[in-house]
């Protein structure tokens, strides 16, 4: 079962309840942390690294002697990645969305492929708990395709938790596109509300079950749980906003190792969602 | 004119609160809002709308049944794996490229020009606001970001704003990047707990990559003084001015909750004194004054 953890506004808990539930739960587990433009789940569950690739994403390279400035890239390529001019092709790789357009339409055969960095890829584990994570190179604009290269090393048959990134644009969509469900972390605070729902119809979109974290869960107002009751999206577990958890994440320590009563309570969301799961429910 | 740039790269930190608190103080700014992808500036801000365009991305492939012949070229093609094997594309995965569209041998692929947001000029009690909305799970955020700032620098020159203050998106990537070239300088909330101070690092590296001058104001700083004390070492080590330290104060939330910025709800408690400081640090750094 693969979990994603999502949230639209950002800072509102995602990590801390990705990691807590990875360590919580008993049996083997997998974290993926995908906000590959951010990661921040090492930081708390400090992993010993065996494995860092680096990941790159193909982009063209033109052989001037055989090209013939005949325009046929420079032509499909939508995202002006390739201008000819004169007797030279310029190519922007950082425009490039690696779509093989032009290579594949070259009559002359000038152009192979080469790669353009987008960052590296980590795994390690600790503590029964099998990590990896995405780190985008800093000067790289696209996320998605380092996120997909996370995504495959989810191991079949398991428990896999997504740590995803926030908004609701195409990064958080290649994180939680084909999970089996969707946690969703809020702030009961009209920012919070107003990303959540956002958040929610993303996941709607994406046609998974969904259910809902409430952390600080004492701060802002009741218009969360209005909301979630109007949209019949289960609450499963609610946090609240306590000095010693603050002061705990500020230095990167998990909540559930302090206040172990915590650990049964993670556990019970896992059934919670298993349960759910089951039934197919939060699915319109 | 100046442009300032409010960043995080971890999400959270307390950008749109700032924001909004320094639009307060600032008389006569122009705001604009760059985080399309989960936009929250406006809540504060209640903007009265006063023009509404949408936002045109790039094509998506539509494949025509009539017209496919079910040769599997597109299929093939495809890098993205968004075409079924029954020739229908799957719209969230299709990346825009237009490669099948090219390679069809039958012409059956139709390319229409996707709306994907809509951009807005209102009007706020601080003054004029661009913002915009991009639709849900849609892409080219970055685009429409560019587009934002460019409508905003165009109205501050029509009606002689000299500043424009931005709220921008959280992380490092596309958006991001199209929040922070060409800016005056980048003011980084860093929250002191350890994922504040490493995405800070990554969000003054990708302002260093771009040129773009940097200083950073720590909020919540009282939640752990051994971590601000980092930031602010950090910072020191870098060259980056610090321009403040706002204590964790729950009025933040209570404003939220009203729709108010802090100054408006509680202009006199210990945030409030701290952020009026901020601001006149942050007009004094040399980015601003020169």
């Amino acid at each position: 079962m693969i979990i994603s953890i999502a949230s639209g506004k950002g800072g509102t808990g995602k990590t801390t309840v990705a990691t807590n539930l990875a360590v919580s739960v008993d049996g083997p587990v997998q974290l993926l942390d995908c906000d590959v433009e951010e990661p921040n789940a090492h930081l708390f569950l400090r992993p010993s690294i065996q494995e860092t690739k680096t990941v790159t994403t193909p982009i063209p390279e033109i052989d001037l002697e055989k090209c013939n400035q005949c325009k046929k890239c420079m032509e499909i390529c939508r995202f002006r990645a390739i201008a000819v001019i004169g007797d030279t092709v310029l190519t922007f790789p950082e425009l490039c969305h690696s779509c093989g357009g032009c290579m594949a339409v070259c009559p002359e055969g000038a152009i192979i492929e080469t790669g353009r960095e987008l960052g590296v890829l980590e795994t390690g584990t600790v503590n029964g708990v099998s990590f990896v994570h995405g780190r985008l190179r800093v000067g790289e604009a696209m996320s998605p395709p380092l996120i997909r290269a996370v995504r495959d090393r989810t191991r079949a048959g398991g428990l896999t938790l997504i740590d995803a990134p926030p908004g609701t644009s195409c990064p958080v969509i290649a994180a939680m596109k084909d999970t089996d469900f969707v946690l969703l972390v809020t702030e009961p605070t009209p920012f919070g509300l107003h990303d959540l729902k956002l958040a929610v119809e993303a996941v709607k979109i994406l046609k998974i079950p969904m259910g809902l974290v409430i952390n600080r869960a004492d701060m802002g107002d009741d218009r969360v749980r209005t909301y979630a009751r109007s949209e019949r999206i289960p609450i499963l577990m609610e946090i609240p906003f306590d000095r010693q958890i603050a002061e705990s994440y500020s230095r990167g320590e998990m909540f559930t190792l302090a206040l172990p009563e915590w650990k049964a309570r993670f556990r019970g969301l896992l059934e919670d969602i298993k349960t759910l799961v089951g039934k197919g429910a939060g699915t319109k | 004119m100046k442009e300032l740039v409010i960043l995080s790269g971890k999400g959270g930190t307390g950008k749109t609160s700032l924001t909004a608190a320094f639009a307060t103080l600032a008389a006569g700014c122009l705001l604009c809002d760059a985080d399309v992808d989960a936009a929250d500036l406006h809540l504060l801000m209640q903007p009265d709308i006063r023009k509404r365009t949408d936002f045109q991305g790039g094509g998506m492939a539509v494949i025509d049944l009539q017209r496919c012949t079910g040769c599997g070229t597109c299929i093939d093609m495809c890098r993205w794996s968004a075409i079924g094997s029954d020739f229908v594309v799957d719209q969230i995965a299709c990346e825009g490229c237009g490669v099948c569209v090219d390679f069809c041998p039958e012409q059956a692929v139709d390319f229409p020009v996707k709306t994907c947001g809509q951009w807005f000029v209102s009007d706020t009690r601080f003054g004029p606001m661009v913002h915009a909305r991009l639709g849900i799970a849609e892409e080219n955020s970055g685009k429409l970001v560019t587009l934002v700032r460019q409508q905003a620098r165009q109205l501050a020159e029509e009606k002689g704003h000299d500043l424009i203050l931005t709220d921008g998106p959280p992380g490092v990537g596309c958006p991001v990047i199209a929040s922070v070239g060409g800016a005056t300088s980048v003011v980084i909330v860093a929250e002191p707990t350890v994922s504040g101070i490493h995405d800070m690092a990554r969000a003054i590296e990708l302002c260093r990559h771009f040129n773009v001058p940097v200083m950073v104001c720590i909020n919540k700083f009282d939640l752990n003084l051994d971590n601000s004390a980092t930031i602010e070492r950090m910072a020191h080590d870098g060259g980056l001015p610090v321009v403040g330290r706002v204590p964790f104060d729950p009025a933040f939330t209570r404003a939220m909750v009203q729709g108010k910025t802090l100054l408006e709800f509680d202009g006199n408690g210990p945030a409030g004194e701290q952020l009026r400081q901020v601001w006149a640090n942050i007009m004094r750094t040399p980015a601003m004054t020169t």
